[in-house]
């Protein structure tokens, strides 16, 4: 099925046509909106009037996570406050999170596309959907809520936590589909079967699963558990959030790229020259039609390959494989995004902590587990043992705070972690996706 | 009055106190009383030997974290009564035991109890105050 007839088929040639006007008319505004891509821009030597055809757009400048950084919080807001009717926020420490804005068109743009999503999943206006993503400033639990009303389907805002709560509403309330990741899906299956519910049985039908990496063994066992169909949305709250892509029912071979709105480049993470065709590159996004925060070329750090071909679904959209990896250290764990160098920050924040540390991610049961291996300094040292477990519950309450993911930590002898003379490796992500 | 405790880090993994006994037996040193505080990552061995300096340069240069506290060593008769005898002092002056443990050797009679206390100075005023023998580390040591 899908939701936007018009827009998902368009022929090829039309569907560039409009990305082309749609280009020019973005670059144009911000270049006179926004101080940042102006001075990008001209130090580029490229003047909006430079965008000819579609390929021009290699002329422009890439935009990374530290301009959003740098901008923080609303220096890339190409719109003033007062129209912007919502923000979202990635995770961070302070002045080191990227926040996105949203205008009343933006908003009814992205609940389109999850509509769109939503119906590439098989769904329609009579299904319950249950939305276990997190409400607040995450994309995921508003963004999914608004595309469901926008479809007409019956939403149950649950957020994400209280898992037996969770799945009393599952059989109490009898959804037909359920947002949330991967691995939260699996949490529940496990959680469901330990309390013996049959969780087969259950009236789900439907997984739209996203906001972390996961593999076609993972989908199988979600379904085989679950008693669902698994499909995979992909997003990020710099380019909208969950709905920039969504594989189809029908194909189940790669996200269809709402290109009507985004623009896909894969290149090179070294040389920034696009990939040969079908190669795995880097994704890089541009924004078409948001107004509060347009984005040019932003380079996501995900990895995937495209898919040029035609779906048996009928939609004209490229397809993006299901990422493959990351170009840069960050990692998803339970959906929250991290980068050791944010771990590194809270660590040395605390005062009398050495920046002696490793990470180790690993998967118990289905859930992801961080650790954190701390050397025990001259100055935390104690004689004491409630001290230095004083120590660690300040780290773990802080990495929480500041990061939103729960860690376990563990002091460790002095010296005993690696040291490096160059690049740093300081994670160990033991999971087997 | 009071004694230098050596208290060493240790993770909880095979070998870790073997690591720190052989390093002590190398350099020549004797322990004359041990406690070992763990939890289930980590573990604090406490000692006190005859040659704490040559003990913490031998430690930290094998590379482990090493601490010094002053902790006080009390004689206990050996009878019936005689811990309470202490605990009953140190309360009536609100002196907090964060941990206590025994001594391997005796004195004379009595045994030998070591204290570490949230105020050291007062704990030993109390102590001698009711009439208890606090031994100095010159004497502990060379027990």
């Amino acid at each position: 099925m899908i939701y936007d007839e018009e827009f998902e088929t368009l022929p090829r040639e039309a569907l560039e046509a409009l990305q082309l006007k749609r280009l020019q008319q973005v670059v144009e505004r911000v270049y006179h909106t926004v101080g940042f891509y102006r001075k990008a821009f001209d130090e580029a030597g490229v003047k909006p009037d430079d965008i000819q055809s579609l390929d021009d757009i290699r002329k422009l400048p890439f935009t990374n996570k530290q301009d959003l950084k740098d901008n923080y919080p609303f220096g890339l807001f190409a719109v003033p406050m007062s129209n912007v009717v919502r923000m979202h926020a990635s995770s961070g420490t302070t002045g080191k999170a990227t926040v996105v804005g949203y205008t009343k068109r933006d908003i009814e743009t992205w609940s389109t596309l999850i509509a769109r999503s939503f119906v590439a999943a098989g769904l329609t206006k009579n299904d319950i959907i249950h939305n276990a993503y997190g409400y607040g400033l995450f994309t995921g639990g508003l963004g999914a809520h608004y595309g469901a009303e926008k479809l007409g389907a019956s939403v149950i805002p649950m957020s994400g936590g209280s898992t037996k709560r969770q799945i009393m509403i599952l059989q109490d309330f009898g959804p037909t589909a359920i947002c949330c990741t991967p691995s939260y899906a699996l949490y529940l299956a496990e959680q469901g079967e330990e309390m013996g519910v049959d969780m087969k049985a259950l009236r789900l039908r439907v997984g739209v699963l996203g906001a972390e990496p996961w593999s076609d063994r993972m989908r199988q066992e979600i379904e085989e558990r679950l008693g669902i169909s698994a499909l995979d949305i992909y997003g990020l709250s710099e380019v909208m959030g969950p709905g920039v892509s969504m594989e189809c029912s029908e194909g189940r071979n790669g996200l269809h790229v709402y290109e009507d709105h985004f623009i896909v480049e894969a290149i090179d993470p070294v040389t920034g020259e696009p990939v040969k065709n079908g190669e795995v590159g880097e994704l890089v996004f541009t924004t078409l039609t948001k107004e509060a925060f347009p984005l040019i070329r932003y380079r996501t750090k995900d990895l995937s390959r495209l898919m040029k071909e035609a779906c048996r679904c009928g939609r004209t959209l490229t397809r993006m494989a299901r990422i493959s990896g990351r170009s840069d250290d960050m990692l998803i764990i339970r959906g929250v995004n991290v980068f050791p160098s944010q771990i590194e920050g809270v660590l040395l924040g605390i005062e009398g902590l050495e920046p002696h540390y490793e990470l180790i991610v690993d998967r118990e049961g289905t859930l992801d587990t961080l650790e954190i291996r701390v050397e025990v300094g001259e100055h935390i040292f104690s004689d004491e043992v409630k001290e230095l477990q004083k120590i660690e519950r300040r780290i773990a309450k802080d990495v929480k705070d500041y990061l939103g993911v729960t860690a376990s930590i563990k002091l460790v002898e002095p010296k005993s972690l690696k040291r490096f003379e160059g690049k740093a490796i300081r994670v160990i992500d033991k999971r087997k996706i | 009055m009071k004694v230098d405790q050596i208290s060493v880090f240790l993770e909880n993994k095979p070998g870790g106190l073997e690591d720190v006994t052989r390093v002590l037996a190398e350099a020549g040193i004797n322990i004359r009383a041990l406690s070992l505080a763990d939890t289930s990552d980590f573990g604090i061995l406490r000692l006190i030997v005859d040659d704490t300096d040559g003990a913490e340069t031998a430690l930290q240069e094998q590379g482990f974290r090493v601490g010094r506290t002053p902790v006080v060593a009390v004689e206990v008769p050996d009878r019936p009564g005689g811990f309470y005898g202490i605990m009953k002092a140190l309360s009536k002056k609100g002196v907090n035991v964060e941990y206590t443990y025994a001594f391997v050797e005796r004195s004379g009679e009595n045994a030998i109890i070591i204290f570490r206390f949230d105020r050291t100075d007062e704990a030993i005023e109390a102590l001698q105050d009711a009439g208890v023998t606090v031994l100095p580390g010159s004497k502990v040591y060379a027990l």
